[in-house]
């Protein structure tokens, strides 16, 4: 058997090359994304994760506040705790730094306690500049950088580096190094003391890590630490901190693996038409076999073997792209693929070992899967009458299914109303391969319904297309199914993007009233505009009125990471983007607007009662209603600013919104801002500027889902190629009858763009509807389950037509140049091979 | 008529090495003449150049008084296309169109109207038998059958020369004195004229006239003998 599988089987692959290539190419491109996503967030999740825990260093618990942080007397209470060996205070950071237009994140740390909880973080003075100060980790100008923040920002030891403190430009001394961090983590530690005061938060700490005495059970000493907390901090143990924090990008990342698991099921789409062509031309050949002693499991198990070769070797030059495209994408793309969730980091490539194996595998699995049915269909060939000529006709008769195609369709409908697993989509992408595949079970039907309208032309070659494809539909079902598949991956993609763009568009555009908008640190911790810079503002000629907006995070339980607080005049909602009507809350309760993902994580309703700790109090609010928020996805809560300072006594304001007078320029105004103010301590901006960045940002987050979809469309497109191309050949007896009977080498090759572009349009057209559902179900389910947000239907129809009509005419030529190849041999030779 | 003069067919580069020349030899309307040869004379060769399928060397063919040597690909298709039939020794019955579209597809590609080229075909199929198999497909008829359908198509569209390349090869020999005749019998009928390529000698002999193809060029087979 394993000289017949080598000669007969396997060389096979060697004789039909151009088939043989694409296929293995295909795979080779599905397990290239697939790994090269793997492998770009497993190492990105890895230094993420590595980051987390050198930070919490040993601490068995931390706890935890919010970002604005909560009174430091907490320390005290905690580190006297029987349970605690040892508590380690930090003040967490996010340092504009003026010259260098970026941030910095800063931790100030209690340095004689720090040794002990997180040694990582530990100080290294530098001896040649200590000048003789016997505690200059204490100095309160003194900074610590560690390598990668000395390497970025261009700074050492001896030199300054200036940073934002509220509005104000601090210059702080670069004292020493943090060793410990490592060589990929930018970050910076200073003096706790010196931290607080310098950047306004005296008596608050962001979070005190804690390590238990020998024996204490880590659960036991969280059940009975937790219930002493104020109200918006908790205790938690590493390991859910950066479970919770890695949980935001699965999401996107489980997204990005089904896009590549759709290119690998193409590729495997790729095998099966190519080993279903290739069978149909070697029926006869097998059908010899057979008569001769072959077994039918030894017929099958070759085929089988066939698929599984091109599997592996397209797996094995997949694991090379992958890691290739994951070196390319770490350089162009970052660690996070452009999404912005592990900014900051700079992850290292390394072969994985696992990841490798898994996706051979599933490359193997891909192109067995692919020359299953072909074997199969071999398997029950019938020897006697496939010996006969034109016996191969008979496996391209398929039977429409019309009641597996309802049943495929009616069950895509029944998994869209089920909810997530474990927070990912896992039915709605099922939904997604129903629908791919009931459109595919469609199609036979369509294809008759084509050749129907084909019919009416009464014109020689018209009659000949339609005869074929009436006749045989398996080959348009063949050719037309790759078609099909990346016809609606690209069109849902389209369509959702589409719709996602323009939602954001429009969004932006009513989160965005004012005229002018003036931002001391974009939603970070260390700029701020006090009262006395709030007042000037409002103050200047030509302003109107003014929008001040706090932003500030709150822990509502240990379960989920803490939403955004939005803290800033709202109009009883009308300045917000609302999802459905308000409710407004019954008289004397303060009114609070969730958005949608925080309305679908906490299972939370207008009308419903909502608690939020503000000042280190529970505080009441009404959920007067459900807010469209696309820039968290942990969820945000919008209150009204008097409410917010009423809690909290904090009057700063992270951005404010500036409404100009009428006739007042945007210029004017924003010069004289940066005159009180300052030119480097506040950023300004318009609307649409701010628009226009925040589409870019959208943009370069799809750039790699553009990519990915290209790749799928491109391998569809192969497909096509290959199935006409292997079609063409296996048709070179019928085109020389042809030609003997008086039709042109250009009416042959007319005749094979014909058909190519029926079977075409009849694919594109089931494309579109397909695509449609599917953006249907990747907009109403998979993002509304995978992201919390909903977005309206916008479908970009002009573009649509454009792509469709580029599908059939490539798919046209793609036909007519395998057709070409077909036709270079003699009519005369290609008539004299047997039928 | 049909009229061949001092044809030259090389092969090899160029044609250096001779397979026939100075060939010569003449059909009259109504005609039947069988070719026959050793393996590897050339017989295919020369009907393939008589249908303009293979370009010659030299000389001249012409039928009806139109000069074939030295047409461009697209006259030459246009010439089988009216004026040509074809009968292969494999049949060659294209497995997805049924029995009369089959015949019917020369009348498609001279773009008769369909319910002309159905008639006419179903005609033909009447003529050779198979008037109750017009709907059914290449794959529910025997060997026998299928000759008789592309004996059928070969003479649909009332072509002026039928080539017919071991017509009976693949049938057995009960069949294919029937076919023959049937063949033959058509050719004659139409007033069309017949070429008859075949290694058989009862085939031959059902032919008005045997021409034997050897390297010394196309002689009669009364001559040779």
């Amino acid at each position: 058997m394993s000289r017949v599988l080598g000669r007969i089987f396997v060389a096979s692959l060697a004789r039909r090359r151009l088939a043989t290539a694409l296929s293995l190419f295909a795979i080779a491109l599905g397990v290239a994304l697939g790994l090269a996503v793997q492998i770009i967030h497993g190492a990105a999740l890895d230094e993420f994760g590595r980051g987390m825990r050198l930070l919490a260093g040993e601490a068995d618990l931390q706890v935890a506040g919010p970002r604005d942080g909560f009174d430091d007397a907490l320390y005290g209470r905690l580190a006297m705790r029987d349970e605690v060996a040892d508590a380690s205070p930090v003040v967490e950071l996010e340092v504009r730094l003026p010259a260098h237009d970026r941030s910095l994140p800063i931790f100030g740390i209690d340095a004689l306690r720090v040794a002990r909880v997180h040694p990582a973080l530990m100080p290294q003075v530098d001896e040649a500049r200590r000048d003789g100060a016997a505690l200059a980790a204490l100095q309160s100008d003194a900074l610590f950088l560690s390598p990668a923040a000395e390497a970025e920002l261009g700074v050492s030891a001896g030199e300054r580096l200036e940073v934002l403190a509220g509005t104000r430009v601090v210059s702080l001394r670069v004292a020493g190094a943090v060793p410990g961090a490592g060589q990929g983590r930018v970050l910076a530690v200073m003096d706790i003391a010196a931290a607080q005061q310098l950047f306004g938060r005296s008596g608050r700490i962001t979070r005190i890590d804690l390590s238990l005495k020998p024996g204490i059970d880590v659960a036991a000493a969280r059940d009975a630490l937790a219930p002493g907390l104020p109200a918006g901090v908790e205790v938690l143990t590493p390991r859910a901190s950066e479970a919770l924090a890695a949980g935001l990008s699965r999401a996107y990342r489980v997204n990005l693996t089904m896009l590549a698991a759709i290119a690998l099921v193409t590729g495997g789409f790729l095998v099966f038409s190519t080993q279903f062509l290739a069978v149909a031309r070697r029926r006869q050949e097998f059908a010899f076999l057979r008569a001769l002693g072959l077994e039918r499991g030894a017929l099958m198990r070759g085929l089988l073997v066939e698929g599984a070769v091109v599997g592996f070797a397209g797996g094995l030059l997949g694991i090379a792209l992958g890691h290739g495209f994951a070196a390319v994408a770490f350089d162009v793309a970052g660690g996070d693929l452009g999404a912005g969730y592990f900014s900051g980091m700079t992850p290292a490539l390394r072969f994985d070992l696992p990841a490798s194996g898994t996706y051979l595998l599933l490359g193997v699995l891909a192109g067995l899967a692919g020359a299953w049915l072909p074997a199969r269909e071999a398997r029950r060939m019938l020897p006697a009458r496939a010996l006969k000529s034109g016996d191969e006709a008979s496996m391209f008769r398929f039977h429409p299914r019309p009641r597996r195609a309802a049943a495929c369709l009616a069950g895509a409908a029944v998994l869209c109303l089920l909810p997530p697993l474990g927070g990912v989509p896992v039915f709605g992408y099922l939904a997604v391969a129903l629908i791919l595949v009931g459109a595919v079970l469609v199609l036979p039907m369509l294809v008759r319904g084509v050749t129907r309208i084909a019919s009416r032309p009464r014109r020689a070659l018209w009659r000949l297309a339609n005869a074929r494809l009436a006749a045989a539909p398996g080959q348009g079902v063949v050719a037309g199914a790759g078609v099909v598949a990346s016809v609606a991956l690209a069109v849902a993609m389209a369509i959702m993007v589409a719709s996602f763009r323009d939602s954001v568009d429009r969004w932006l555009t009513a989160v965005l009233p004012a005229d002018l908008y003036v931002s001391a640190s974009p939603q970070g911790t260390s700029g701020f505009l006090d009262p006395a810079a709030l007042a000037r503002i409002a103050a200047l000629p030509g302003v109107s009125r003014t929008m001040p907006v706090r932003f500030d995070t709150v822990r509502l339980d240990d379960r989920h990471l803490p939403v955004s607080l939005i803290a800033r005049p709202l109009d009883g909602g009308r300045l917000l983007p609302l999802v459905g009507l308000a409710t407004p809350p019954p008289v004397g309760e303060k009114p609070a607007w969730v958005s949608e993902a925080m309305a679908d994580l906490f299972a939370l309703g207008a009308g419903d009662r909502l608690v939020l700790p503000l000042g280190g109090n529970p505080v009441a609010f009404r959920v007067a209603g459900v807010w469209r928020d696309y820039a968290r996805q942990q969820g945000a809560v919008a209150i009204e600013l008097a409410d917010y300072r009423a809690a909290t006594g904090d009057l700063v304001a992270n951005d404010v919104g500036v409404f100009l007078a009428a006739g007042t320029s945007f210029d004017t105004v924003a010069a004289a801002v940066r005159d009180i103010l300052g030119e480097n301590a506040v950023r300004i901006a318009s609307p649409g500027e701010i628009r226009a960045r925040s589409l870019a940002i959208f943009d370069r987050t799809f750039l790699v889902t553009y990519a990915m979809e290209a790749v799928a469309v491109l391998i569809g497109l192969f497909g096509v190629s290959t199935s006409f191309a292997v079609l063409a050949i296996a048709r070179r007896k019928e085109f020389g009858v042809l030609r003997h009977l008086g039709m042109t080498r250009g009416e042959v090759g007319r005749l094979i763009t014909l058909e190519g572009v029926l079977t075409a349009a009849a694919g594109t057209a089931l494309g579109l509807v397909a695509g449609t559902a599917v953006a249907f179900v990747l907009i109403e389910v998979v993002n509304r389950q995978s992201f919390h947000w909903s977005m309206d239907l916008h479908v970009p129809f002009g573009g649509l037509l454009v792509f469709a009509a580029i599908v059939i005419a490539l798919a046209g030529l793609a036909a007519r140049v395998s057709g070409y190849q077909a036709m270079r041999g003699s009519a005369v030779l290609a008539v004299r091979e047997d039928w | 008529m049909f009229e061949i003069d001092d044809l030259k067919k090389g092969f090899g580069t160029a044609g250096a090495r001779a397979l026939f020349e100075g060939l010569s030899m003449r059909v009259q309307r109504g005609e039947c003449v069988a070719i026959m040869g050793e393996s590897g004379v050339g017989k295919s060769t020369l009907l393939n150049c008589m249908a303009g399928l293979e370009p010659a060397d030299g000389g001249s063919i012409r039928l009806d008084g139109s000069e074939l040597v030295g047409l461009g690909d697209d006259a030459l298709a246009g010439l089988r296309r009216r004026s040509f039939g074809f009968v292969f020794q494999a049949f060659h019955i294209l497995p997805h169109l049924d029995v009369a579209q089959n015949v019917a597809l020369p009348l498609w590609l001279l773009d008769v109207d369909d319910a002309e080229a159905d008639r006419r075909a179903r005609a033909m199929l009447e003529r050779v038998g198979l008037r109750d198999r017009a709907r059914d497909w290449p794959r529910e008829l025997s060997g026998g059958e299928l000759q008789r359908v592309a004996i059928a198509r070969a003479l649909v569209h009332r072509p002026s020369l039928v080539l017919a390349d071991e017509p009976t090869g693949n049938l057995d020999p009960g069949r294919a004195a029937g076919v023959l005749d049937l063949l033959l019998e058509c050719i004659r009928d139409a007033g069309a004229m017949g070429i008859l390529v075949t290694h058989s000698q009862a085939a031959a002999l059902r032919a008005d006239r045997i021409l034997r193809l050897t390297a010394g060029g196309l002689l009669p087979e009364a001559e040779r003998t």
